[in-house]
């Protein structure tokens, strides 16, 4: 018991001692906000047909894929009891967001992100499954559900369904991350996260840092397979960055403004906070590191003329930069919000451990095996065969 | 239709997948479920079914009524007998052959009554080091009426 005393300062509940939401529970809006990010950016592409970014369009739905697979481990690895969570599928509350959210989270696999991706790469799949070596080439066989049949007709009409399924895909994007926001904002009890705007600065966080993340893979992916980068893309993706984490940062501020304007009940208390144990993690790492910086960087890439050279260093610098103030972001979201009292009078520390189930350790991992999922997913569906893609996707949303 | 082959396959199997889900939702979730509330009906008899701990206030004032008498005089007459002797149904029921075991009241009155700012200030509360010296409560209190007897003149 003595440590206790040590990590406590001021009047602290028993309960409110020890953090129960730990590093994993940072990592989980975190990594769907990847997924969401990076499927909105393909989205762009498809719905309003921006040629510009077609380069990392497969890419970003097979990094949502890769993504959203890990999303739900951190809270597997949270649980106590992991293989009771499937109970709330097969008889869920409907009082619970998180048995709702569930659903949503199967919707989006399912029926989004694999057909979108399904459909996209049928071409590939059939075309793969007659050449592939024969180990592989069962996999694809299996892919195709025994189907060949790759005609103008049929390919024609997988575009039109995909146009479908990635307009209905928007919306879930939206809702699985905007879920994920509102997780935290609807909890009353917590001044730091109760806020209806909570979801929406989620969801703008989570499209920059998509954004990002896919810009820094395509960037990574280019130099490994020692291709020329396409300029246009990247340029067009420095812009979207650019004008989304204008709008993430106005909302925060708007928030930020909302706060202290208002200064409730809890302000003293979220101040002292800010100035003091999250000073590092949001001043520093988020405000000014996350987001100023990046923007400052960005901004500058939009109005001055740069070399080539110059604009890679500042996207990828920046898709950094934004990628750490995002992570930054949910840290002081989700560890910050239970760093107070609800007494207003008492702030606790959280201890991040190492090598045990919630620690450091694990979060790397779970970080890294998204890319290990990726990588795997390249090697199965290579999206940089952009031949027949382009076949097809001349004729995108051209029937609606 | 020709053309959509493939697609009619993937509603199939999703439809497939849809089907196996509620199959193995009947086989999973237990019989009874949701027939009262969100939980299985049957655990309201497993539980219904386990061993009873607690005997209850009433019943050891039918053999104990001295104690009950003390205790009733007292500041702990609103404290149960099981609060303080732990769960002695098996001792009610049969007396002669399961006798309690007695508290040590160093632990036992330490346990409601060592002092901790969260407790409302009214609540008798004293820090036991200091207070006892590690001498136990009741050479000094009588545990079924903790008022000192020395007090009792004043
Ligand atoms: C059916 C009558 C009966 C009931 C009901 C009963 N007791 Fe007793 N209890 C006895 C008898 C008889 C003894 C004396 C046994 C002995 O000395 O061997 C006793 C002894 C005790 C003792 C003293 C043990 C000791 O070491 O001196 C305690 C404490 C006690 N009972 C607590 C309780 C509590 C608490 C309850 C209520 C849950 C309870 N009893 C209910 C009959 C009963
Ligand atoms: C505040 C706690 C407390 C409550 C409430 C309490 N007891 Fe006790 N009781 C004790 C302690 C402590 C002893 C042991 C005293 C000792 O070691 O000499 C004891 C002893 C006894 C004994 C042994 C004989 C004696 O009087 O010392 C009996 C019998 C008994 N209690 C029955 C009861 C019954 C019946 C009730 C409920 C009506 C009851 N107690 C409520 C704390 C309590
Ligand atoms: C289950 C919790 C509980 C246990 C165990 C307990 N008490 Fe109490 N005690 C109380 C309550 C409740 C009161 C009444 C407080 C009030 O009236 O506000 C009380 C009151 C008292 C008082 C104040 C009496 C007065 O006249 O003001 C003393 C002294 C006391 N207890 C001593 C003891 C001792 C000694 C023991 C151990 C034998 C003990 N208590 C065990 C709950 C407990
Ligand atoms: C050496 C004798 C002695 C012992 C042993 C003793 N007490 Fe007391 N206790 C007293 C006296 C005398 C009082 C009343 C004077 C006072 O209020 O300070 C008292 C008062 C109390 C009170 C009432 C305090 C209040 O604020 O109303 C509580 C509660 C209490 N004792 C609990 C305990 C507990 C628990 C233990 C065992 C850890 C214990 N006592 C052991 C002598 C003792």
């Amino acid at each position: 018991m003595e440590p206790v005393t040590k990590l406590v300062e001021g009047f602290m509940y028993p309960n409110e001692v020890e953090l129960q939401w730990s590093i994993l529970i940072v990592l989980y809006p975190y990594i769907t906000g990847l997924v969401a990010g990076a499927f909105i950016l393909a989205s762009l592409e498809r719905v309003f047909r921006v040629e510009a970014v077609k380069p990392t369009y497969r890419l970003a739905l097979l990094t949502a894929l890769a993504f959203l697979l890990v999303a739900p481990l951190p809270l597997q690895l949270h649980l106590g009891h992991p293989e009771r969570s499937f109970e709330m599928f097969l008889t869920p509350h409907r009082s619970s967001a998180m048995a709702m959210f569930g659903f949503v989270y199967l919707w989006y696999l399912a029926a989004v992100l694999v057909m979108e991706i399904w459909l996209d790469f049928r071409k590939d799949i059939v075309l793969l499954s007659r050449t592939a070596p024969s180990a592989m080439r069962w996999i694809y066989k299996l892919l195709t559900l025994g189907s060949q049949n790759i005609s103008e007709r049929s390919l024609q009409i997988d575009d039109r369904v995909g146009y479908i399924v990635t307009v209905v895909g928007i919306p879930s994007a939206f809702l699985l991350h905007g879920y994920v926001g509102f997780i935290f904002g609807s909890v009353k009890a917590n001044p730091w996260w109760s806020t209806p705007l909570m979801p929406i600065v989620f969801l703008f966080s989570a499209i920059s840092s998509g954004i990002s993340v896919v810009l820094l893979i395509y960037m990574a992916a280019t130099r490994l397979r020692r291709q020329a980068l396409d300029m246009r893309c990247l340029d067009t993706m420095g812009s979207y960055l650019f004008y989304l984490f204008v709008i993430d940062f106005t909302l925060e501020m708007v928030d930020l403004t909302h706060r202290i304007y208002e200064a409730g009940e809890s302000f003293q208390s979220l101040d002292f906070m800010v100035h003091s144990r999250l000073y590092f993690s949001h001043i520093v790492v988020q405000i000014v590191l996350g987001t100023l910086v990046p923007l400052a960087l960005l901004g500058s890439a939009q109005l001055w003329r740069m070399s080539e050279a110059r604009r890679k260093s500042v996207y990828a610098l920046s898709g950094l930069l934004i990628m750490t103030g995002i992570f930054a972001m949910r840290w002081n979201v989700v560890i910050g919000g239970q760093l107070f009292s609800k007494s207003f009078l008492g702030y606790t520390t959280y201890k991040l451990e190492f090598a045990t189930r919630e620690g450091l350790l694990a979060a790397i991992l779970l970080m890294i095996l998204p890319f290990i999922i990726l990588w795997a997913l390249v090697k199965l569906l290579p999206p940089w065969t952009t031949l027949a893609h382009e076949a097809a996707g001349g004729r995108d949303g051209g029937n609606t | 239709m020709k053309e959509a082959v493939h697609l009619v396959r993937l509603a199939a199997l999703f439809a497939a997948g849809f089907v196996a889900f509620l199959v193995i939702r009947q086989m999973v979730v237990p019989a009874g479920f949701g027939k009262y509330g969100h939980f299985r009906a049957g655990a309201l008899d497993d539980i219904r079914a386990r061993p009873i701990s607690y005997a209850g206030h009433g019943t050891c004032e039918a053999c104990h009524d001295d104690q009950h008498n003390v205790l009733a005089k007292g500041k702990h007459a609103q404290v149960s007998c099981e609060a303080c002797h732990g769960p002695q149904n098996r001792h009610a029921e049969e007396p002669d052959k399961v006798k309690p075991v007695l508290p040590d009241t160093r632990v036992l009155c330490a346990s409601c009554h060592e002092s901790n700012s969260a407790k409302p200030k009214k609540f008798p509360q004293v820090v036991a080091s200091d207070h006892s010296g590690g001498e136990p409560c009741k050479s000094c209190h009588v545990p079924h009426n903790p008022k000192l007897s020395t007090e009792k003149g004043q």
